[in-house]
């Protein structure tokens, strides 16, 4: 069952992914959604907090709880739409085909199991190991994850472990049924920046080593920088940017991703930093127009009216990119 | 010049273990020492535990220091007994990391900045309330929303009232505990650009504590970086980011992201396990470092 050589692993394809509030409201947490990861790429998702990106992590899976359901789009994943199978199917690929790793392993994890126990059963349900040969794979994972003294963690529960360690042992748990693509969801912001490093460079060398897909939510672009290939910068539950990391952190595109980027402590002289006004719009406070358009200083009146399509971006390197910007549609007033 | 505030021998130890078993104690603070001079950001460094925030309270007296001086305008706040503590605290004020948790969600956003005059008895009910509209205009809150609640606010608007509560009393020294890591990027430099605005038009003298090496680097005039305890380097900021001198402070730097790949270098390992405490001696001019 494995993809051809030419169809990606994973195509999302116009994801939307609804609300609805207390009011009665349906509002979109992601909204015509799509991107692609191909077989051993990293692809970059940022954003800031209410963007969307833990959402459309969370839709792929099909984690997405009640208030919220998908309503529309398409999730191939390895040739079959993730949205048609039931829930014994998806159990299948959860876990198995496609691993994941949160932000909060304390959460994640089972607090009343050991380390060892939790990766044995994860090999178990998914008929890859069994009894005693289970428990010594899983101080194996342990190992790989670079867990110092993994035969003694294995028995240790989440509580026992540090920050970084529980992280390992959380990573050596989403790869231990060697999936083809690993979902990472802020995998280090809770981590000091030492440990950070110890943990990217940890999901680097399995990368390479395991041929891994990764999908890597972050809103770090630092990170986002030195571990991804093409970067999707989300705002307002939409995309609003795409293409090769290096290119679009050169030349962005869009005014929100060139504000980002501008805001960074280091990236102007003097001590001032280059500020964006306004806030962050909460979910069910989206404009009608563009998202970001309330805060850009490069706004055309038709901003405000619909949000606009994809394009390729004008004036920069554009293979390969796509942005989301009336500034970037010559007959809307853009640059062209 | 004489500093405005002096921390010198800090320490401050925790009772090891819970109540059934007594485990002796861990020193949070080990024996640290340092200046803050008037119109300065100083900033304080260092990962999850290392005690910059233990130091930041024990400055305050918000924890109990268990030994060591910290002179603040002459005197030993340290000494004090609790009116005289009380009345030297009206100039040394703190914002908090969590503009979430540090504000009274029961308490409408003029009043939590109003508090501080009214604990200090400052001002009649009029002038406090001139006060407050005063204060929300100098952190850039639009004075119409002062009687809305805390969750009426985004996070960035929180730590503005957070600021205004601060100022309210017209401290010399503020202490920032992480004060903008809770928030969007995009949101994080208004924040900053606001403290440095102020900083210029009230002559604020900063402690800065935060972990973002980047910030740190950006709005800091001298910085500590505090390992288990111990100050382990400080030097102007240029200086430290360009020469450091101590091996951690160069694993802490090599351990930053880069955006831009021309920044990028190897990752410096540290040897966490071989680390012997040292004293501090000047490696350049004013520049220490625990080598």
């Amino acid at each position: 069952m494995n993809s051809t050589s030419d169809a990606p692993l994973l195509r999302v394809d116009r994801l939307r992914t609804v609300f609805t509030l207390p009011d009665g409201r349906d509002v979109a947490a992601a909204d015509d959604v799509s991107l692609v990861v191909s077989a051993g790429e990293t692809l970059g998702l940022v954003g800031e907090s209410g963007s969307g990106k833990s959402v459309t992590a969370l839709s792929i899976l099909r984690l997405v709880m009640p208030p919220g359901r998908i309503t529309q789009g398409e999730i191939i994943f390895d040739g079959r739409d993730l949205l048609t199978l039931d829930e014994s199917e998806l159990r299948a690929i959860r876990g198995r085909r496609i691993g994941f790793v949160f932000q909060e392993p304390m959460v994640a994890l089972n607090p009343v199991y050991t380390i060892g126990q939790q990766i044995a059963e994860t090999l178990t349900v998914h008929g890859l190991a069994h009894g005693r040969a289970a428990r010594a794979r899983a101080i194996e994972w342990l190992r790989a994850a670079c867990v110092p003294d993994p035969e003694r963690r294995a028995g240790e529960y989440p509580h026992q472990l540090s920050g970084g360690l529980r992280q390992r042992a959380m990573i050596a748990l989403a790869l231990c049924a060697e999936p083809s693509l690993v979902i990472t969801d802020e995998p280090t912001t809770a981590l000091d920046v030492t440990v950070q490093a110890e943990i990217l460079d940890l999901l680097r060398e399995l990368r390479a080593s395991l041929g891994l897909a990764l999908l890597l939510i972050t809103h770090d672009l630092g990170v986002v920088a030195e571990m991804a290939d093409r970067v999707a910068v989300m705002y307002g539950g939409r995309i609003v940017e795409e293409g090769p990391v290096a290119d679009v952190f050169k030349t962005p595109a869009h005014p929100y991703t060139r504000g980002l980027l501008a805001c960074l402590p280091g990236s102007a002289d003097g001590r001032r930093l280059t500020a964006i006004a306004g806030t962050v719009p909460s979910l069910g406070q989206f404009p009608p127009g563009c998202a970001f358009a309330p805060r850009c200083v490069d706004r055309l009146p038709v901003c405000d009216t619909i949000p606009p399509g994809v394009t390729a971006p004008i004036g920069v390197e554009s293979a390969g990119r796509s942005v989301r910007c009336y500034l970037h549609q010559p007959a809307a007033g853009g640059r062209g | 010049m004489t500093p405005l505030l002096q921390v010198s021998h800090l320490v401050k130890e925790f009772r090891r273990g819970g109540w059934l078993r007594s485990g002796g104690t861990v020193r949070a603070v080990d024996d640290i020492s340092f200046d803050v001079r008037p119109g300065e950001t100083f900033g304080l460094v260092g990962e999850s535990g290392c005690g910059k925030t233990t130091t930041g309270r024990c400055i305050l007296r918000l924890i109990e220091p268990t030994s060591g001086q910290v002179i603040f305008k002459g005197t030993d706040l340290a000494a004090l007994n609790a009116g005289d503590l009380r009345r030297a605290r009206r100039d040394l004020q703190i914002v908090f990391q969590d503009p979430y948790s540090s504000l009274n969600p029961r308490m409408r956003a003029g009043a939590i900045v109003e508090e501080p005059l009214i604990i200090h008895r400052i001002g009649t009910r009029e002038e406090r309330k001139a006060r407050v509209a005063e204060l929300f205009g100098l952190v850039g809150l639009d004075p119409a929303q002062i009687s809305k609640f805390p969750h009426e606010f985004s996070g960035g608007q929180r730590q503005r009232i957070g600021l205004a509560r601060a100022l309210a009393l017209n401290p010399s020294l503020i202490i920032a505990d992480e004060p903008v890591s809770a928030l969007d990027v995009s949101v994080q430099a208004q924040v900053v650009n606001l403290l440095q605005d102020l900083q210029a038009r009230l002559g604020l003298t900063y402690l800065f504590i935060a972990h973002d090496l980047r910030l740190v680097r950006q709005v800091c005039d001298r910085v500590a970086v505090m390992y288990r305890g111990r100050i382990v380097e400080s030097a102007p900021a240029n200086e430290l980011f360009t020469n450091p001198a101590h091996a951690y402070t160069q694993t802490l730097l090599s351990a930053v992201p880069r955006v831009d790949p021309a920044d990028r270098t190897e990752r410096i390992p540290f040897a966490h396990e071989a680390y012997q405490p040292m004293a501090l001696r000047e490696v350049a001019p004013d520049h220490f470092a625990a080598i």
